[in-house]
């Protein structure tokens, strides 16, 4: 995939002032290569997943153009909803619907958006869920499953519908380092197997490993961008620098 | 001690206790008089049933469209939908009625009263299902909305198939409360002569002169409406849980 964002501008309502906005995206740029994982690092509030829901079509920006490959996201709600149906997307928490077990929450998408029969549903996560080990957890109700066996299931039911792409906005960021790294190994093997994503996370050992380029998100802009071996090595950004250097070497 | 055992106790001790104090007092009791109206007091009793059944369902919808106006978007919607809940909360159901019957369906030649003693009890139930109704669907994580617009979910979708099962769950022992509080406050239909079972069980003591035999029956006649609202509710409660996750 290649991003190319331009002048992407997002306000919300500033809590703080009654009438007044928060500007949360200010005129971010950013122009990737052809890559497969792109991975949004920076501190908190500086904009990453306001920046992820946008690309996930699940906000609109209040100014601004977004394309993947060429092509510009549309930007009236149906048009939205077309789009979401093409990619896939992870959140910190609460993904699946707990009235359903794991899954009736894998069926859902792919029999009431997609189409298939039940039966062809169940025959296409067959595969999936075996292969990431969660069959036994098929039956579960999402309050039997751990923190980590509920995002893995929300990844699969993701990765299921058969995305272009997949967007994980701090997927680990609710777990513990035991369940963070089951669910690291996961996103690990599909970086793999070639399942393209944009992922953002304070994991900065993992984002390195896995990523073919990092944006430094802060203030509402992308301060910098580049092949994850070149930030790490190169970069002169002192804010960034001070960010990064807190991270422990591989 | 089991569930059964408890409340067989707790039962026997309540009718041996109300049973005493029957006995003390010293009343002529006179069973049979009350008797000879037995089938105006089913027909009272009947009565009731069908208008509060009537009203229930008619209720469950007004609340249900009310609840929606009130997260509507559109300020005029949410306006007309909290006016139309405060009014109705914050005055007797009895001056609705009154109001109801000689005015408004008065002024718009509405004349059967069955269906205006229905229409202005589906009203007032309305506003506190609509209350329940809101508070249900404000439980539900915004999360849960997330997660089911990215899969790609219709706003209709998204209602049917995420919120609506966990609401329901949420605003069921409250519903069914306010079912039952229905029930007993459609006696209040008897002030525009609705001949439902409170009106009718009045009018049996008025002809007999016997009152607590009239109105025994009509505790036992709500009560056998009630009992069974809340065991239902209990079993779906029952049925549709699952921890939250």
């Amino acid at each position: 995939m290649k991003l190319v964002i331009h002048g992407l501008v997002q306000r919300f309502p500033d809590p703080g002032r009654p009438g007044g906005t928060a500007t949360v995206l200010d005129h971010l740029e950013l122009v990737t290569g052809d890559i497969r994982a792109l991975v949004l690092v920076g501190p908190s509030g500086g904009g990453k997943s306001t920046l992820l829901r946008i690309l996930a079509g699940l906000d609109v920006p209040a100014a601004g153009s977004v394309a993947f490959d060429g092509v510009p996201l549309p930007r009236d709600e149906a048009g939205l909803r077309g789009y979401r149906r093409t990619v896939g997307t992870v959140f910190q928490a609460y993904n699946l619907f707990p009235h359903l077990t794991a899954m009736e929450n894998l069926l859902l998408p792919l029999v009431h958006v997609h189409g298939l029969t039940p039966a062809e549903a169940a025959e296409r996560v067959r595969g999936p869920l075996a292969r990431f080990r969660l069959e036994a957890h098929a039956h579960k109700r999402p309050a039997e499953l751990s923190g980590g066996q509920k995002q893995r299931i929300a990844i699969l039911r993701a990765l299921v519908v058969q995305p272009r792409r997949l967007f994980l906005d701090e997927p680990t960021s609710a777990l513990d380092p035991e369940m963070s790294a089951e669910v690291l190994d996961m996103i690990g093997e599909l970086r793999e197997a070639g399942t393209q994503f944009i992922l953002v996370t304070h994991e900065m050992g993992f984002a390195r490993r896995v990523a073919d380029e990092i944006a430094f998100i802060a203030d509402g802009r992308a301060v910098a961008h580049g092949p994850a071996a070149e930030l790490f090595a190169g970069c002169t950004e002192p804010r960034v620098r001070r960010f990064l250097e807190r991270i422990p070497a591989p | 001690m089991p569930r059964w055992l408890a409340h067989t106790v707790v039962v026997a001790l309540l009718v041996a206790g109300v049973a005493l104090a029957f006995a003390r007092v010293d009343y002529a009791w006179n069973w049979a008089g009350v008797w000879e109206y037995r089938w105006k007091f089913l027909q009272g009793w009947l009565t009731t049933v069908g208008v509060s059944l009537a009203a229930l369902l008619a209720s469950i919808a007004i609340g249900a469209v009310a609840a929606l106006m009130l997260r509507s978007r559109s300020a005029l919607a949410a306006a007309a939908a909290r006016v139309y809940v405060e009014l109705i909360r914050g005055t007797p159901l009895l001056v609705q009625l009154l109001i109801g019957f000689y005015v408004v369906a008065a002024a718009v030649r509405l004349e059967d009263r069955y269906v205006v003693g229905v229409l202005v009890l589906a009203l007032f139930s309305g506003a506190y299902m609509a209350e329940i109704f809101r508070g249900g669907l404000d439980a539900i994580p915004r999360a849960q909305i997330d997660s089911a617009r990215s899969i790609g979910l219709t706003p209709w979708q998204s209602l049917r198939l995420v919120v609506l099962p966990q609401a329901v769950r949420i605003v069921l022992p409250s519903v069914a409360g306010q079912l039952v509080s229905l029930i007993k406050d459609s006696s209040l239909l008897s002030v525009i002569a609705i001949s439902e079972f409170t009106l009718n069980a009045q009018e049996v003591n008025s002809f007999t002169y016997s009152t607590l035999e009239s109105y025994l029956p009509l505790a036992i006649g709500y009560l056998a409406l009630t009992l069974p609202l809340s065991a239902l509710s209990r079993w779906l409660e029952r049925r549709f849980k699952y921890e939250a996750a």
